[in-house]
C-alpha cells in the first residue's frame, strides 16, 4: 500500500543529494582554484557557501517533521537518522571546501612552491570519496561504502607526505614559508574531507545494512 | 475438616437432587397434559371434526367447523384492533415520551395486563353487547384485541429499545428525521422480535374462554357477517366438557387437542422467526 | 575532473523553510475557511463540558481534535451537525458558521446533509450494501439514478473493487473495516460539504486503520474534514491542523508539524510526550 509519508522521505533524500552535488562542486572548485591560483573561481566557492548551509537547516527541519509525524521503523527510520548524520558531514565539507578558498586567496600573488604532484594526487582521492560516498547512498551500495573506507588511509598517508616535503621546502628557504604553510592547510583540510566522506560511508552501512561499522578497534561482543 | 467437607458434599447434592426434581416435575405437567390430550383427543379426530357442524343435542358425529372459522375470526378481529393499537403505542413509549408520561403508560398497561380476562368480557359486554343488544362476533374480538393490547405494547416497545442507538444515530447523521429513522431503520430492524411477539400474544388469547362467554357467546350454526354470536374452540370444549354426553367429551378433547396444537405450533414458528433474524445480525 | 551529482528539485527556492510559528487559527484564517466555531459554551443540564471554544476549520484540510477522555473533543464534533439535541438537557451557546451561515438556526435534516458524520463503531444498517450508500440519497429525495451515485461512493471510500459484485449481499457480511468504509461511501453519499469522523478507527486492526488513513488524504481534496481521534500518532500522521483541548478547554490550536515538534502551550507538550496525568 503507497503510504503518502513515503513521499517526504523522497523529497529529503533529493533535498541532501542535492546538497551533496554542491558540496562535492565546491571541493572541486577549491582544489582548482589553489592549483590554478583562480581568484574568480575561489570567489564563487565563497558565494556559494550559503545555499548549503540553507539546505542543512532545511534537512534538519523535515528530519525533525518526520521523526514527529510518523512512527518510522526499521528502514526508514535508519534512513531518517542517517540522513540527518550526513547532512553535517556535507555541511562541513562544504566548511574545508571555504577554507581551501581562502587559503587559495591568500597565495595566489605568490609563485608556486614546486610542481603540485602530491596535492593534485591527494584531492582528487578525496573528491573521488566524496563523490562515490554520495553514489552510495543513492544506489544504497554497501560495496562501494566499503570501498570508500579503504582509501582513508590513502589519503592521510598522502597528507604526511606533503607535510614532510613542505617542510622540508620551508626549512630550506624562508621566504616560502607562508605559501607553503596555507598548502600544508589545503592538504589538511583534503584530509578532513576524507575523514567526513568515510563518516558519510559509514552512515550508509548503517542505513542499509543495520550495522554501525563506526570505531572497528572498538570491541563490540 | 473432613465433616466440613462432607457436610458441603450433602447439602450440595441434596439442593442438586431437589432442583432437578423440581424442574423434572415442571416439564413433566407439561406432558402430563399433552400426554392426555393426546391419547383422549387423537381418537375423537377425524375428518368430520374439521368439516362437519355440530349435531343436535342427543345425536352423535357431527364436528367443529363452525367453531374453527369462529376462532379464525375473533382472532383476526382481534389483531385488527390490538396490533396497530399496541405497534404504535410501542412506538410512542420507545421513541418520543418523556419520563413520567412512559412511566404512566407502562404502568397503566401492566395494570391492563392484570386485568381477569371476565372482567375484560364484562366490559365489552356492557359496552357493546347492552347497546346493540345482542351477542356478536364484534364484541368477542374487541375483547380479544384489548387483552391483546398490553403484550404488543410492551413487546414493542422492548425490541425497538433493543435497536442499537449507533444504528438510529447513522440514519439522522445522514438527514433523516425523527419518524423516518423509525420508520425506515428502527422498525425494520426490530421486526422480527415484534412479529414474534405478536404471534405469542395471538397464541395466548387463541385460548381466552372467559371473554367469549358474554361477548360471542356461541353457535351452533355458521355465523355469517360480524354481528351474530358465534361459536368458538374454547367455549366448545367448555359447553361439551360440562356436558352429560360422552361423544361430546370426546369432541371436546379433540378440540383441545387442536387448540394446543395451534399455540404449539404458533409458538415454534415464532421462535424459528425470532432466531433467524439474530443469526442475521453480526458485530 | 568528473562533473558533480546533480539531482532535479522541483522549482522553489533554495531559501529553507523556516518553522512558521504563528498560531493556528491565523494561518487557518488565510486559507478559505468551512466552517468557524466561536465562544462556543456546551451544557449538559447544569455541567458545563465545553468553556469558549474558538476554532476555524479550514476547508479541504484535516483537522484533528486530541485530548485526554472526558476532555470534550466527541462533544464538540457533535456541535457540528447538532447530534446532540437527541440528548435532553443538553444546551449550546455561541455561534458555529457553515460557509457563513448559522448551523443553529439551519434546518437540522439540511445541515445533517452538508455535515456528515462516521462514527466510533460501524453502524450499517441491517439491510444491503446498496441500500446503505443510497439511503442517505433515498431519505433526501433524490430520485434520479441511484447506482451511479452509489457506485461513485463507493469509489470515493475505496470500497468499490471489493464489493462491486456483492451489492446486495447485506452489509453484515462485510469485515469491521469494510463496514466503516461503508459507513464512509453512505456518508458521501449525499456530498457533504463537511465529514466529521469521531473516532472512526478505534474499533478497527492496524491494516484497515491505514487504509483509512490514506483515504482521508484523498478526501480532503473534494471535503472538509474533522476527526476526533484519541490516538495522538494518528492525528500525526492524517491531519494539517490539531486542536488540543482539556477539561473542556481549548488548549492549542496550530498547524499539526508545529504542534508536534514545539507546542506553544506546556500542558500540550506534557500531553504529547506522555507525560500526562
Amino acid at each position: 500500500m503507497e503510504r503518502h509519508f513515503v513521499q517526504d522521505l523522497e523529497e529529503l533524500k533529493e533535498r541532501l543529494l542535492w546538497m551533496g552535488g554542491l558540496a562535492e562542486r565546491a571541493v572541486h572548485k577549491a582544489t582548482q582554484s589553489v592549483f590554478e591560483a583562480d581568484e574568480a573561481r575561489a570567489n564563487e566557492v565563497l558565494n556559494e557557501e550559503n545555499a548549503i548551509n540553507e539546505l542543512q537547516i532545511e534537512v534538519d527541519d523535515r528530519v525533525v517533521q518526520l521523526l514527529a509525524l510518523h512512527q518510522l521503523m526499521a528502514t526508514d527510520l535508519r534512513f531518517v537518522l542517517a540522513v540527518s548524520r550526513i547532512n553535517n558531514d556535507l555541511e562541513r565539507i562544504g566548511d574545508q571546501a571555504v577554507n581551501m578558498a581562502q587559503s587559495a586567496l591568500r597565495i595566489v600573488r605568490h609563485p608556486r612552491v614546486k610542481p603540485y604532484v602530491d596535492l593534485p594526487r591527494m584531492s582528487e582521492l578525496a573528491e573521488g570519496m566524496v563523490r562515490d560516498s554520495l553514489n552510495a547512498v543513492v544506489r544504497k551500495d554497501v560495496e562501494l561504502a566499503r570501498s570508500v573506507l579503504v582509501r582513508d588511509d590513502q589519503v592521510d598517508q598522502l597528507r604526511d607526505q606533503i607535510f614532510r616535503e613542505l617542510l622540508t621546502y620551508m626549512m630550506g628557504d624562508s621566504s616560502v614559508v607562508f605559501p607553503a604553510f596555507e598548502l600544508i592547510l589545503v592538504a589538511k583540510n583534503l584530509e578532513r574531507i576524507g575523514d567526513h566522506a568515510t563518516n558519510i560511508a559509514e552512515d550508509v552501512i548503517y542505513m542499509v545494512a543495520g550495522f554501525d561499522v563506526r570505531h572497528p578497534a572498538l570491541d563490540r561482543r | 475438616m473432613s465433616f466440613r467437607r462432607r457436610w458441603r458434599k450433602s447439602v450440595n447434592a441434596v439442593m442438586l437432587s431437589v432442583t432437578g426434581i423440581s424442574a423434572l416435575v415442571a416439564v413433566s405437567v407439561l406432558f402430563f397434559i399433552l400426554g392426555y390430550l393426546v391419547w383422549h383427543g387423537a381418537r375423537a379426530l377425524n375428518w368430520d371434526f374439521f368439516t362437519k357442524l355440530p349435531k343436535p343435542v342427543g345425536e352423535t358425529g357431527g364436528g367443529m367447523a363452525n367453531a374453527i372459522v369462529g376462532s379464525a375470526k375473533l382472532l383476526l378481529l382481534a389483531s385488527l384492533v390490538g396490533v396497530p393499537v399496541g405497534l404504535l403505542g410501542g412506538v410512542y413509549l420507545a421513541e418520543f415520551s418523556g419520563r413520567t408520561v412512559s412511566f404512566a403508560v407502562r404502568y397503566a398497561t401492566d395494570l391492563l395486563n392484570g386485568v381477569p380476562s371476565i372482567v375484560i368480557g364484562i366490559f365489552a359486554y356492557t359496552m357493546i353487547v347492552l347497546r346493540t343488544k345482542h351477542f356478536s362476533t364484534i364484541a368477542g374480538g374487541l375483547a380479544l384485541g384489548v387483552m391483546m393490547i398490553p403484550i404488543a405494547v410492551r413487546s414493542t416497545e422492548e425490541f425497538l429499545r433493543g435497536v442499537p442507538r449507533e444504528l438510529r444515530e447513522g440514519a439522522m447523521a445522514l438527514g433523516a428525521s425523527k419518524w423516518k429513522t423509525i420508520a425506515t431503520v428502527v422498525a425494520p430492524a426490530a421486526y422480527r422480535g415484534i412479529l414474534t411477539a405478536v404471534l405469542l400474544a395471538l397464541a395466548r388469547v387463541a385460548g381466552e374462554t372467559a371473554p367469549l362467554l358474554f361477548t360471542a357467546f356461541s353457535n351452533r350454526f355458521w355465523s355469517p357477517g360480524w354481528n351474530q354470536p358465534t361459536a368458538s374452540l374454547p367455549v366448545m370444549i367448555f359447553t361439551y366438557a360440562i356436558a352429560p354426553y360422552e361423544d361430546w367429551h370426546q369432541q371436546a378433547w379433540a378440540a383441545g387437542l387442536v387448540l394446543l396444537g395451534l399455540v404449539l405450533a404458533t409458538n415454534l414458528i415464532a421462535r424459528a422467526v425470532l432466531s433467524r433474524g439474530v443469526s442475521m445480525q453480526r458485530f | 575532473m568528473h562533473a558533480p551529482v546533480k539531482i532535479a528539485l522541483p522549482n522553489r527556492s533554495l531559501a529553507g523553510l523556516k518553522p512558521d510559528l504563528r498560531r493556528g487559527d491565523e494561518i487557518a484564517a488565510e486559507l478559505p475557511l468551512r466552517m468557524q466555531i466561536s465562544r462556543l459554551n456546551f451544557f449538559y443540564g447544569a455541567k458545563q463540558a465545553l468553556r469558549n471554544i474558538d476554532v476555524k476549520i479550514a476547508a479541504n484540510r484535516v483537522t484533528a481534535l486530541i485530548g485526554p477522555s472526558g476532555c470534550g473533543k466527541s462533544t464538540l464534533i457533535r456541535t457540528l451537525n447538532r447530534m446532540y439535541e437527541t440528548i435532553r438537557d443538553a444546551r449550546v451557546e455561541g455561534q458555529i458558521l457553515l460557509d457563513d451561515q448559522d448551523v443553529l438556526s439551519l434546518d437540522v435534516t439540511d445541515l445533517r446533509r452538508r455535515v456528515g458524520m462516521v462514527f466510533q463503531k460501524p453502524n450499517p444498517f441491517p439491510k444491503s450494501i446498496f441500500d446503505n450508500v443510497a439511503y442517505g440519497l433515498r431519505v433526501n429525495g433524490c430520485k434520479g439514478s441511484l447506482g451511479e451515485a452509489v457506485e461513485h461512493s463507493l469509489h470515493r471510500a475505496a470500497l468499490w473493487e471489493e464489493v462491486k459484485d456483492q451489492l446486495r449481499k447485506s452489509a453484515y457480511e462485510l469485515s469491521g473495516g469494510q463496514q466503516q468504509r461503508l459507513c464512509i461511501a453512505r456518508a458521501l453519499a449525499v456530498n457533504p460539504e463537511v465529514l466529521l469522523l469521531d473516532e472512526p478507527c478505534s474499533a478497527l486492526d492496524p491494516i484497515s486503520t491505514a487504509k483509512i488513513e490514506e483515504l482521508l488524504f484523498q478526501l480532503k481534496e473534494t471535503c472538509t474534514i474533522v476527526i476526533v481521534t484519541h490516538n495522538m500518532q494518528q492525528a500525526a500522521r492524517v491531519s494539517d491542523f490539531t486542536a488540543f483541548l482539556l477539561n473542556g478547554e481549548l488548549v492549542e490550536f496550530s498547524p499539526t508539524p508545529q504542534l508536534f515538534t514545539t507546542p506553544a502551550d506546556p500542558r500540550t507538550e506534557a500531553y504529547i510526550t506522555g507525560r500526562f496525568g
